[in-house]
């Protein structure tokens, strides 16, 4: 297998317009006569199902939840990035690219990073046209806030559910095409396997969740928007269904999966208050706008917060990155919350939190406007913390929320199997080793919206798809394996239950593949974690039947992937001998303990190809050129 | 905190059903409800039995999955809370709880805790959309929306989804949900050309669903965990009436 990242030649302004024109089209009276499957219904799903639709192709849109309005996009809170240049402060598409790529640290890919920022501005004017209530200002205009690795402000949100806002807007685009019969929608219904014919994507087997029963679907393309897996640790700020089975099983149908150890750890998440707790609340970033990070200078101080004076606090942000201060980008800001903690400085019950404090804020402008900025965000940390943080300063501490790695695409979003795409978080295709905030929703429209829509043509009027048939052997095959893999989840009948199983495999991913690693914790990892997998397979319990609703079953499935690809994130962490974004080997770091890249043995996209089960998988590299954008060290100080 | 459960058990929508008595023992009042929830079926699934199945996904209060009537009242006893947001210590020690699924003829019972909503995409798909095609879209700035109006749009365009408001009405009346979408689009210009065409598909879809009318008794308001106000529902029964009187069937003309 070797990986062709297919970039259109020419000058990085002219690729994406370019490249559109050479791309073929699908005559308007035929686009009927071809199917796509579109599995996932998120920012990114709903709108390339929605899309494909307008353009007159059939389309077959799945998600597991029970209405499309509830992918995760959903709980996004803080905004979306687009160059619109609206304040005049000095912002351009190239500057949101070059932003990217440097965000990044320099491990994504130039052509796919500039056609992201300059499809951003589109996005924008798409949403409004929707009626996506963002936020205005008095004379009526779009108004902006500042994000973490930005120092100009072009993040459009909608107070702090901007996440909502744009899902509702494609839900509400898919619900259009549905009534207007472009798309069948299969609500409660999960993939659980690809199936490739010939070589090429043709179809996917699915489980009515409600009544058990397992079907194929058959088309011409599929694309696969199906999210991250950050849920693989067990605790984090993923939705619960959160999954990563349909890109895993494709990976084992042959599509490459791409810098899979690369997580986002998000900086501002309510700190952990117990051992029965399920998943960790984000306070969204833009709170950094205003709150100010700070912890006593003194380890084990137990002082209030208000008993601790201004001289005795360390403002270990601003101190450290005086330029960018709090907006400090994610792994960075994260990396030194750990490091305060562990130097015996973090706050709250388990010494695991720092202080978000608003005071000076609240002192300046008065309550009033920070109750209209993040009203909503204030009333959710008191709700689960019991405390108010226009009195007290919230305690935050960072968690898991967002996986960069993802089966590896081309330019045309098309993954190592021809005609299955992949969008969204599900890829890995633009934010490299650190995603800068608001640029997921960024991504996720952009993909679906306006890039596979384009490329899903092309490739129809390329390929030309023969037809196939349920009664295929390929399908018939993958139809199989999924009902053996279900009958020996159920067969099993151990003892303990699958949350066991996920917390033990999610504390070893955290703790030896979290927010710092080396390699004697990774190769602890590596010997543990198939142990682990092997006590699954021998000693879980799956209560019920596979014909009926079984949340028990679902979840059971879902785990036994994370296991394989827990491993393939610790294989991926180890391999890869520098630091770059949220990927901090303690190996590698310079003496004032940042991240230290080693651009000239890695300067590549790890693509590993699934070889069997316990075969080592093999490892297939992208080389990155940076010709815009200059290999510099990153700093924010 | 010990408490004493009583959650609705039904293996099926034509099974019958029946409420059963669970004993829980060291709940920590810092838990959510569901977590509560997780914690006991932990223990079911641990001694072979089938656990309660609920829907649930964010539990960050947005995504609407999750509700359910606690103690007669949906979503609980905070205002303005969904039920993953719902934390244990607003229950005393030794309280006896009961729990059962939203309770309307349009929203059947899958299993247990679970009903199927999706009669709302479907009053959606109506009408609740503007009609834009991809890519074609006037730049941003190029519709300006006075502040209040944009504000007030986005008061009732949180609507998470999640049935309370028809769980909460002794009619099972979906007026809070589909006055929320007709009042956000209808506040926007984007959402005029369509608006009376929207409330007139809108209004006979929710009826053609099996939800009942709305008689202001105002419980949706009070279950809403997003606090919309019952005021939509003045604004969809406005724009009803005036479609019905001006609008042809289909072809809604633009509002003037």
């Amino acid at each position: 297998m070797t990986l062709d990242s297919a970039i259109p030649s020419g000058p990085i302004e002219q690729k994406w317009d370019r490249h559109r024109f050479e791309m073929k089209l699908v005559n308007p009276a035929n686009k009927r006569k071809h199917t796509v499957l579109v599995v996932g219904s998120g920012l990114a799903g709903a709108s390339a199902a929605a899309t494909l639709s307008e353009l007159g192709y059939r389309v077959k849109c799945f998600c597991f939840q029970d209405s499309p309005r509830r992918a995760h996009s959903i709980a996004a809170q803080g905004g979306i990035n687009a160059a619109k240049n609206y304040q005049n402060d000095g912002d351009s598409i190239f500057r949101l690219f070059y932003d990217t790529v440097k965000g990044g640290d320099f491990r994504s890919r130039e052509a796919n990073v500039y056609r992201l920022a300059q499809i951003s501005v589109n996005i924008i004017d798409q949403c409004v046209a929707q009626g996506v209530p963002f936020a205005r200002e008095y004379g009526g205009l779009l108004a902006n806030r500042s994000f973490g690795g930005a120092q100009v402000s072009r993040t459009f949100y909608a107070r702090g559910q901007t996440g909502q806002q744009l899902l509702l807007g494609a839900y509400q685009a898919l619900e259009k095409q549905i009534a207007a019969g472009g798309i069948t929608m299969y609500p409660r219904t999960e993939m659980l396997d690809l199936v490739v014919i010939d070589g090429r994507a043709r179809g996917i087997v699915t489980r009515d969740l409600v009544t058990g029963a397992l079907d194929v679907h058959l088309g011409d393309a599929v694309v696969l928007g199906t999210g991250g897996y950050g849920n693989a640790f067990y605790l984090s700020t993923n939705a619960k269904g959160s999954n990563a089975t349909a890109i895993w099983r494709a990976h084992k149908r042959g599509a490459a999966f791409a810098n899979p150890c690369y997580t986002q750890i998000h900086p501002t998440c309510i700190p952990v208050s117990g051992h029965y707790q399920s998943k960790l609340t984000l306070m969204s970033e833009s709170l950094r706008n205003d709150g100010r990070v700070w912890v006593p200078k003194r380890q084990g101080d137990t002082r209030t917060p208000d008993q601790i004076p201004e001289n005795e606090r360390d403002y270990y942000l601003e101190r450290r990155y005086p330029s960018f201060g709090n907006l400090a980008p994610r792994d960075i800001a994260s990396r030194a919350a750990k490091q305060v903690c562990d130097e015996g400085r973090g706050v709250g019950p388990y010494g695991l939190g720092v202080y978000l404090d608003f005071a000076d804020a609240i002192k300046r402008l008065g309550e009033q406007p920070i109750r209209e900025r993040y009203g909503n965000l204030f009333e959710m940390y008191q709700r689960i913390t019991d405390e108010n943080p226009y009195v007290v300063p919230m305690r935050i501490y960072p968690a898991v929320h967002y996986t960069m790695g993802g089966l590896w695409v081309d330019y045309n979003l098309m993954s190592t199997i021809p005609g299955l795409f992949v969008i969204g978080e599900a890829n890995f295709s633009d934010h490299g080793a650190n995603r800068l905030g608001a640029s997921a929703l960024m991504q996720g429209l952009a993909d679906g919206y306006f890039i596979v829509p384009a490329t899903v043509s092309n490739y129809i009027a390329s390929a030309r798809p023969a037809p196939v048939t349920a009664g295929h052997a390929e399908a018939r095959g993958a139809m199989e394996a999924v009902e053996q893999r279900t009958t020996r989840l159920l067969g099993v009948k151990g003892r303990r239950t699958v949350d066991a199983f996920h917390r033990e495999l999610g504390k070893l991913l955290w703790d030896d593949c979290g927010m710092a690693r080396d390699a004697e914790g990774l190769s602890r990892a590596l010997a543990s974690i198939p142990a682990l997998r092997e006590e699954f397979w021998q000693n879980v319990t799956v209560p019920g039947s596979g014909a009926e609703l079984n949340q028990g079953l679902e979840k059971a499935a879902r785990v036994a992937d994370f296991f394989e690809l827990g491993e393939l994130m610790c294989r991926d962490a180890l391999h890869r001998d520098e630091s770059c974004g949220v990927h901090f080997r303690e190996e590698y770091q310079t003496p004032d303990g940042e991240a230290l890249r080693d651009d000239e043995h890695f300067a590549y996209v790890a693509a590993w190809s699934w070889r069997g089960e316990g075969q080592e998988p093999c490892l297939l590299k992208e080389p990155l050129d940076f010709e815009y954008v200059h290999l510099a060290t990153r700093s924010y100080k | 905190m010990n408490l004493t459960l009583h959650i609705w058990r039904q293996a099926g929508p034509d099974a019958p059903g029946k409420m059963v008595e669970y004993a829980m023992r060291d709940v920590s009042p810092d838990m959510s409800f569901l977590e509560m929830l997780d914690a006991l079926n932990e223990d079911l699934i641990a001694r072979g039995e089938m656990p309660v199945a609920f829907d649930h996904d964010c539990r960050e209060g947005i995504c609407g999955s999750c509700g359910m009537m606690i103690n007669g009242v949906a979503h609980g006893p905070m205002k303005g809370t969904a039920t993953c947001q719902l934390h244990m210590r607003s229950f005393p020690d030794g309280a006896v709880i009961h729990v059962e699924p939203w309770r309307a003829r349009a929203f059947p019972v899958v299993k247990d805790l679970v009903v199927n909503r999706s009669a709302f995409d479907r009053i959606i798909a109506a009408g609740g959309f503007v009609s834009e095609r991809t890519g074609a879209a006037p730049d941003g700035n190029a519709i300006p929306i006075p502040k209040d109006d944009v504000e007030a749009a986005m008061d009732v365009a949180q609507c998470i989804g999640c049935g309370a408001c028809v769980a909460a009405c002794p009619n099972g009346s979906a007026s809070l949900f589909t006055g929320a979408k007709i009042t956000h689009l209808g506040l926007l210009p984007q959402g005029q050309p369509e608006r009376n065409r929207r409330a007139r598909a809108m209004v006979r879809q929710m009826d053609a669903e099996g939800f009942g009318g709305c008689s202001l008794y105002g419980e949706c308001q009070e279950a809403c965990p997003k606090e919309i106000s019952i005021a939509a529902i003045a604004r969809m029964n406005g724009d009803y009436l005036r479609a019905t009187l001006r609008g042809p069937a289909v072809n809604g003309t633009a509002a003037s």
